[in-house]
């Protein structure tokens, strides 16, 4: 037999990719029940779908540290990280979490539902492929995956115009920067594999050929070229700056699950490619810290004076989102002269999901019919109607403000002390004024629903109803917001788990 | 089991707000709230007696060390004491106990969110004073700054949501200016041998004495400072929020802000800045007499022109922060220790006025100084507490104001007589807007609006429930007054110790050039 099959089926360790085919055929399984369960157990299938997440969360935690760290499989097709088994983790958090919020807003509209979560599992699984990927194949397969699953959930209220509106536009902006990305991968695919340069590789979409390459010719236009539009590709991902174009329409239209969703897991999974990709240019530090500069200052600046003058909390969400976005590039380029900046990353992406679904969960109780339809002026009455969901809107918007003793204080802070290591002070001091502008419409928001304006009072349609919250979602909300105020006082076990990343 | 007075006095107000926050039977809810009030009052007046009695670790007695998971990047819940913080801390405790006991017997609605907010805040507030790793120091201000805009934008007057705003968004840039400069220091001081600083500031201060950063770093930094610092204790022209935000605050919240968190900054600069960036101040010293000179000036005369008593005890407390940066700008021990008198004295004058304020719109439902007169006949006891803290707010002798007021003038000489000149007729200035407000709401005749008022709600004196507060402040001002040693001896060893040796730095590094 051929002694490279032999390697190559040998490399292949489905075990070690045990998470990720069990979320698929949960996902499988989840279509079947719908065909085989009565109608009226229906309402089992989420249920079912939470739980088995929280299996499949609880084997990844377990056995955290696998044994095949380090390695390359399905002959370099992934290659199992510490930092790959992080992101596992966040994904399957953040999808059960959406999973969650999805019960609470698919109840209010005539969809189907079953279908939500099959989508929802099938993007957490290519999400934690991405993560783990180690060639532009897998890449560049997984984002695909992950971005025409977005396509249906994000006009998944298909009766709504907003949401149809909000899915044309995903697909349109995201097939050009697929388009984008294809190109810059085509280029470094082109220039690596050129026979006349050295350190040249047959497998040159290999992260590790790639890499090894770019060190070899340093000064390489093409390869510049290609860097550039590969990380343009992934900016669209991560709604940086000038590719945020799409944030606050499919933000606003997209049901308010998948909008959580899509603000942080996908922002995640952008991160985790650049983290990637951080590491495999680090030779042509030159082209991308400047860019990387650039884009965060962009994205800081338009971000916040974006969201200064919004008034529905969708888009609100999605334009803070971006100057989030900005901070956590932030941690990037100083990553690249700062190894501990990816820990700061790690805990500030820990921090956002906390705060970002517990604002989404608020969110999602008091959404109306129209789920586009969210302004500020609709939380008039929350603090005295419902006053549990106000304590966790106030948690969430002061974490994601960044105001101690909340966890989103401690984790710009670990983003700007790694920032001033590296010497990025104008970068920082742009940051500065973001918190600062932060400040305003976190506080405006928090202002509205705390302390209304006499004359929103007055028109008692516009003011929110009061919601019953029931039982298990209090729970999560709770520990959601709990955790937000621990992290800030107590790092020690997450900072722990995080370091293991290196150790 | 370690037994930490100080961690006791930070845990005590928050574990009690947190036990309110909870829902407990409105019966035992004040009593607690009562409870978890005066524990740091005692706990701060048991450790200033023990204080002289007690070890002492680098100036710092009292000293612990808890790790909370940060300690890898150098930061720790370290609490002590030394001869600085220390007046600071009694300070922090008394003024939380007597704004407490006011917020106990004001009848504010939703009382107890507003107990729980208080709370908060006083627990911030001690743990400011006993931190000396500076993280948490910056760590507990936020955690008190946070409860006054919720209670500006709940129970404000006039304009509250746009004061709540304003404040929120000028106190949060002084803070974020003042958090950059606390991490460049931080960095920088850390960078010189591996990598891994430490905010403990026995630590920086040893660092940063051996290796001393270069100049030019030394002077960003503490622009950056002076600057953060400086809005947050409202050094003209970044005042603005200042009397608008007191005005707007209900009564034990602009106690609290304006009697001790305000002092967060002059306190920084005191412990933080100018022991560690000695060769920095130099450049700055100038421009911030300049603008310190302006609180004084300007402000005193914009606070003349006051017809609100709040607005205009709000002005006053702006127009006195300049007094403290003309200390801070003298760079002198006699100049550093006027300052924390100041702070502390100033501390409880305003908040007697602040209470005393509050305590007299209840009886003439109005804080129109043309509204009001002859209150003194109905209320001597009133009156004569009013007078009395307007006096120690002047800086007469006999109050604790004189000898910090006293301290910054000697120290301003050396630096030049103009000045001291300057900063005298602010006393003069204050003398006037104080006496003029005494006088027009207790003496002469009773307007026309008041006497309508005084004939539908007959006024009654000072009640004991308002007078016990009161009370406090006005021993403690008395107190410091007649004894000021109690505090500047400790003051005067902390300061003896760290400062001639950032002050040689100084002299030099003028001596090289």
């Amino acid at each position: 037999m051929n002694a490279d099959l032999v390697s190559i089926a040998q490399s292949n360790q489905w075990l070690a990719l045990t998470p990720e085919l069990l979320l698929g055929c949960l996902a499988l399984l989840l279509l079947i029940f719908e065909m085989v369960l009565p109608k009226k157990e229906h309402g089992a299938i989420p249920l079912i779908a939470i739980a088995g997440q929280l299996g499949v969360l609880l084997g990844l935690i377990f056995n955290y540290r696998a044994a095949l760290l380090g390695y390359e499989i399905f002959g370099g097709m992934l290659r199992q990280t510490p930092s790959g088994q992080f992101m596992r983790v966040f994904f399957v958090l953040c999808s059960i979490l959406a999973s969650c919020l999805g019960v609470i807003a698919l109840a209010r509209q005539k969809v189907p539902k079953v279908e939500f979560y099959h989508i929802l599992l099938v993007v957490t699984a290519a999400m934690m492929l991405l993560a783990q990927s180690n060639h532009f194949v897998m890449f560049f397969v997984a984002l695909e995956t992950i971005t025409v699953g977005f396509y249906v959930l994000v006009s998944y209220f298909r009766t709504s115009p907003l949401s149809l509106e909000a899915g044309l536009k995903y697909l349109i902006t995201g097939a050009l920067s697929s388009a984008i990305l294809l190109f810059g991968i085509v280029m470094l695919y082109g220039v690596a594999g050129t026979p006349s340069l050295s350190g040249h590789s047959a497998d040159s979409m290999n992260f590790g050929a790639l890499q090894e390459f770019l060190a070899a010719n340093p000064n390489n236009f093409l390869a510049s070229v290609g860097i550039v539009l590969v990380l343009s590709g992934v900016a669209f991902k991560i709604g940086a700056v000038p590719f945020q174009i799409w944030i606050p329409d499919v933000y606003q239209g997209a049901p308010t699950p998948v909008t959580a969703f899509l603000a942080v897991a996908s922002k995640a999974a952008g991160f985790a490619a650049l983290m990637i990709f951080a590491q495999v240019f680090v030779a042509y530090r030159g082209v991308v810290v400047p860019l990387l500069s650039a884009l965060a200052v962009l994205t800081i600046i338009l971000g916040n004076f974006g969201a200064l003058t919004q008034h529905n909390v969708k888009r609100l969400m999605g334009l803070s989102g971006v100057s989030h976005a900005g901070y956590l590039l932030l941690g990037v380029i100083a990553s690249f002269s700062v190894p501990q900046a990816i820990d700061a990353i790690y805990f500030y992406l820990v921090v956002y999901l906390c705060a970002s679904f517990a604002v989404f969960g608020v969110m999602t109780h008091l959404a109306g019919e129209n789920d586009a339809d969210q302004e500020l002026e609709h939380y008039g009455e929350l603090a005295r109607k419902n006053p549990f969901l106000g304590v966790v809107l106030a948690i969430g918007l002061g974490s994601l403000a960044g105001i101690p003793p909340l966890a989103g204080f401690i984790g710009k802070l670990l983003i700007f002390i790694a920032a001033f290591k590296a010497g990025l002070g104008w970068l920082l001091a742009v940051a500065i004024v973001g918190v600062v502008l932060s400040i305003y419409y976190y506080f405006g928001w928090i202002k509205a629903a705390y302390f209304p304006s006499r004359t929103a009072t007055d028109d008692a349609t516009k003011s929110v109803p009061s919601v019953a919250v029931n039982v298990p979602m209090t729970m999560v909300l709770a520990t959601l917001a709990l955790v937000s105020v621990l992290l800030g006082l107590f790092q020690a076990p997450l900072m722990v788990w995080i370091a293991t990343l290196h150790g | 089991m370690h037994f930490d007075l100080l961690f006791i006095s930070i845990a005590t107000p928050l574990a009690v707000a947190l036990l309110l926050a909870l829902g407990l039977p409105k019966k035992w809810a004040s009593g607690l709230a009562c409870f978890g009030f005066m524990m740091p009052a005692f706990i701060a007046l048991s450790l200033w007696a023990r204080f002289s009695a007690v070890p002492q670790y680098h100036t710092y007695a009292f000293y612990n060390v808890y790790d909370t998971g940060l300690g890898g990047l150098g930061i720790r819940l370290a609490l002590g004491l030394n001869g600085i913080s220390l007046p600071l801390f009694v300070l922090a405790g008394l003024v939380g106990l007597a704004a407490g006991l006011y917020a106990l017997q004001s009848k504010v609605e939703r009382l107890n969110l507003y107990l729980i907010l208080l709370l908060v805040m006083q627990g911030g507030l001690m743990g400011v004073f006993a931190s000396v790793d500076v993280f948490f120091f910056y760590f507990f201000h936020e955690l008190a700054l946070i409860p006054t805009f919720i209670m500006v934008g709940i129970w404000g007057g006039r304009d509250r949501n746009y004061a709540a705003m304003k404040m929120t968004i000028y106190l949060t840039l002084g803070a974020m200016l003042s958090l950059l400069g606390l991490i460049a220091i931080y960095v920088k001081s850390g960078g010189i041998h591996d990598g891994i600083g430490s905010f403990d500031l026995i630590y920086l201060r040893r660092e940063l004495l051996e290796n001393p950063l270069p100049v030019f770093v030394q002077k960003n930094i503490f622009g950056l400072l002076m600057f953060g610092f400086g809005i947050l204790v409202s050094l003209w022209p970044l005042h603005t929020w200042a009397p608008l935000g007191y005005g707007a605050a209900p009564t034990s919240a602009a106690m609290l802000h304006a009697g001790v968190l305000k002092k967060f900054g002059l306190y920084g600069l005191i412990q933080i800045a100018l022991p560690l960036l000695p060769l920095g101040v130099g450049s700055w010293s100038w421009l911030l007499i300049a603008l310190a000179l302006c609180n004084v000036l300007v402000i005193g005369f914009v606070t003349i022109a006051q017809r609100d008593l709040k607005q205009m005890v709000g002005y006053s407390s702006v127009m006195h922060m300049g007094y403290a940066f003309l200390g801070v700008a003298a760079f002198s021990i006699v100049g550093a220790g006027g300052v924390v008198l100041m702070m502390v004295a100033h501390g409880f004058s305003v908040a007697l006025l602040f209470l005393l304020s509050s305590s007299i719109y209840d009886r003439t439902q109005t804080f129109d100084l043309g509204q009001m007169g002859g209150l003194a006949q109905k209320a001597p006891v009133l009156a004569a507490f009013f007078v009395a803290a307007t006096f120690a707010s002047i800086g007469l002798p006999g109050f604790a104001n004189f000898w910090g007021e006293l301290a910054i003038f000697i120290s301003l000489w050396n630096v030049s007589p103009w000045v001291t000149a300057g900063a005298v007729a602010g006393v003069i200035v204050s003398a006037i807007y104080g006496l003029r407000a005494a006088a027009n709401v207790f003496f002469g005749q009773p307007t026309t609006e008041f006497a309508k008022v005084a004939e539908q709600k007959p006024v009654v004196d000072l009640r004991w429930s308002e007078k016990l507060p009161a009370l406090v402040l006005l021993v403690a001002l008395l107190f410091l007054g007649f004894w000021p040693k109690s505090i500047s001896t400790p003051l005067n060893a902390a300061l003896q110790a760290i400062y001639p040796a950032a002050i040689s730095a100084v002299s030099t590094h003028v001596a090289n050039k």
